[in-house]
């Protein structure tokens, strides 16, 4: 578990405060919301990433260690290397910490999201599809408990989007997943909870009696994402 | 047309326009000779001119690669140490307003009439723009990268050689450009200034004696060699910036 409260502003401007997030263990926990509310900037501050703000509260774990060298990050950018091929940026990780990087699991890593026959690629070689799923193996590479997506899906086209959620899914079971996106329909597939930050602050949507992975046509899912589409749009209208 | 036949053109309009003013204005030859008069000492004293020109290069040459390591080395140090930032870029922008050029009797004093003169030269010409320009390039890696390495907690060493280093490359190749062209000023200005070889002074030699189609021929060669040394440079460049794009490898 981890949770955190407070209140964050960014140039004397107060972006959210008296804000109380709490991270399911091994569940993938969904933070929906518009653009420029702070849910990337709440991603950051959990993943001690620099956010140029000041932020005044607490981040707990629920073991009460620090979260730091426990999260793997991923962002909407592939942030590949352009100078490195599949494998070279699969390993990057274990290379940055000036460690050997193990070659049996980066085969593994590779293969698990279909890319074996490119891993001697370059990324301008790939698709923006393949590239993110390189992105994907190399957040695996990195074998951390808890995983930080800020909205990794969002640049993709429908149909390679829907195929990384369920890749992704599958791969990130078991672990402590925190998805910022501004599609509810992302967010209605792929979260065990919901919670939906806006301008009037944070608060959580019942993402009701089905399971994630949940279908993207199916009725529960289509209902889970209206209902989600109302409570962003009924905030905005009042 | 290709490039190579508009180039060819370009050339022969301009020695067609130095003809038609030597030949319309009747200008004595020692003070403009003509192209052909220039071709014929060029020919005439080709052994005389290659002996100087490898001088120079030599100077331009081994000046190029000291200056370039010295700058490469320099902004690293200044990228990995921000008080070495702090302490010493202030110096280093204010260096700049010194004119180089009124450096070189220093140089030629404390270093003699030989080669080592004009190489310092060189190197304290194209110093600079090497350094800012790499320097520039290192501190403008995607700040994406960075948040990456650090969720990684990747070690400083290592995110400077792994990921700011190969970002800058091409950075680096446009500060070794402006250097190809800036480095054979430097050498020529050493030579000017007190030699007993190289390009620059047998200018010098050729002008003392009236025998302005021999400079004009020593010029011809010091363009030619800025010419060639710069497209050798630029070839590095682009191939240090398609490298950065993973485009050198595949």
């Amino acid at each position: 578990m981890i949770r955190i409260t407070g209140s964050f502003s960014y140039q004397g401007q107060r972006l959210f405060e008296g804000i109380d997030f709490a991270l399911e263990p091994r569940a993938w926990t969904c933070l929906l919301g518009p653009s420029g509310v702070g849910k990337s900037t709440l991603l950051r501050l959990l993943a001690g990433l620099e956010t140029h703000g000041e932020f005044h509260g607490h981040i707990e774990t629920g073991d009460g260690e620090l979260l730091e060298g426990r999260v793997a990050y991923m962002a909407q950018q592939d942030l590949l290397m352009p100078w490195l091929d599949v494998t070279g940026n699969v390993t990057l990780g274990a290379k940055l910490r000036g460690e050997t990087p193990d070659l049996d699991r980066t085969m593994t890593m590779i293969a698990a999201v279909g890319l074996e026959p490119h891993r001697h690629k370059y990324p301008r070689e790939l698709s923006g599809g393949m590239r993110q799923r390189v992105a994907l193996a190399r957040t695996l590479m990195e074998d951390k408990p808890f995983v930080f997506l800020d909205e990794p899906f969002s640049a993709l086209d429908a149909r390679t989007r829907a195929e990384m959620q369920e890749l992704a899914f599958g791969l990130l079971d078991a672990r402590t997943v925190l998805l910022v996106t501004h599609d509810p329909a992302e967010a209605a597939r792929l979260g065990h909870r919901i919670a939906i930050l806006d301008e009037t602050g944070l608060r959580e949507t019942p993402a009701g009696p089905s399971r994630p992975l949940r279908a993207a046509d199916a009725r529960a899912t289509l209902e889970l994402q209206s209902r989600l589409l109302q409570d962003l749009r009924k905030a905005h209208a009042a | 047309m290709n490039r190579a036949l508009w180039i060819a053109l370009s050339a022969a309009f301009a020695i067609g326009l130095w003809q038609a003013i030597v030949s319309l204005t009747g200008v004595p030859h020692f003070i403009l000779p003509a192209p052909l008069a220039v071709l014929n000492t060029l020919i005439e004293s080709r052994e005389l001119i290659a002996e100087h020109a490898l001088v120079t290069m030599t100077e331009v040459v081994l000046g190029l690669i000291a200056g370039s390591a010295l700058g490469f080395a320099t902004a690293l140090h200044l990228m990995s140490s921000p008080t070495a930032r702090r302490l010493l870029m202030p110096v280093m922008v204010f260096s700049q307003s010194v004119p180089v050029f009124a450096l070189a009797p220093v140089l030629t004093l404390w270093l003699g009439y030989g080669i080592w003169s004009k190489i310092v030269m060189t190197i304290l010409i194209i110093y600079f723009p090497v350094t800012s320009n790499f320097l520039d390039g290192l501190q403008r890696t995607e700040p994406g990268y960075l948040d990456l390495a650090r969720s990684m907690q990747a070690r400083p060493r290592e995110v400077m050689w792994r990921i700011r280093v190969p970002a800058a490359l091409p950075a680096f190749g446009s500060g070794l450009k402006l250097a190809a062209v800036y480095a054979p000023i430097g050498a020529v200005i050493g030579e000017w200034v007190g030699a007993s070889n190289g390009l620059g002074y047998l200018m010098l030699l050729a002008n003392g004696r009236m025998k302005i189609d021999l400079m004009f021929a020593a010029l011809f060669v010091l363009a030619v060699f800025t010419i060639a040394i710069h497209s050798l440079v630029s070839l590095l460049a682009a191939w240090l910036a398609r490298r950065a794009t993973g485009a050198a490898a595949s």
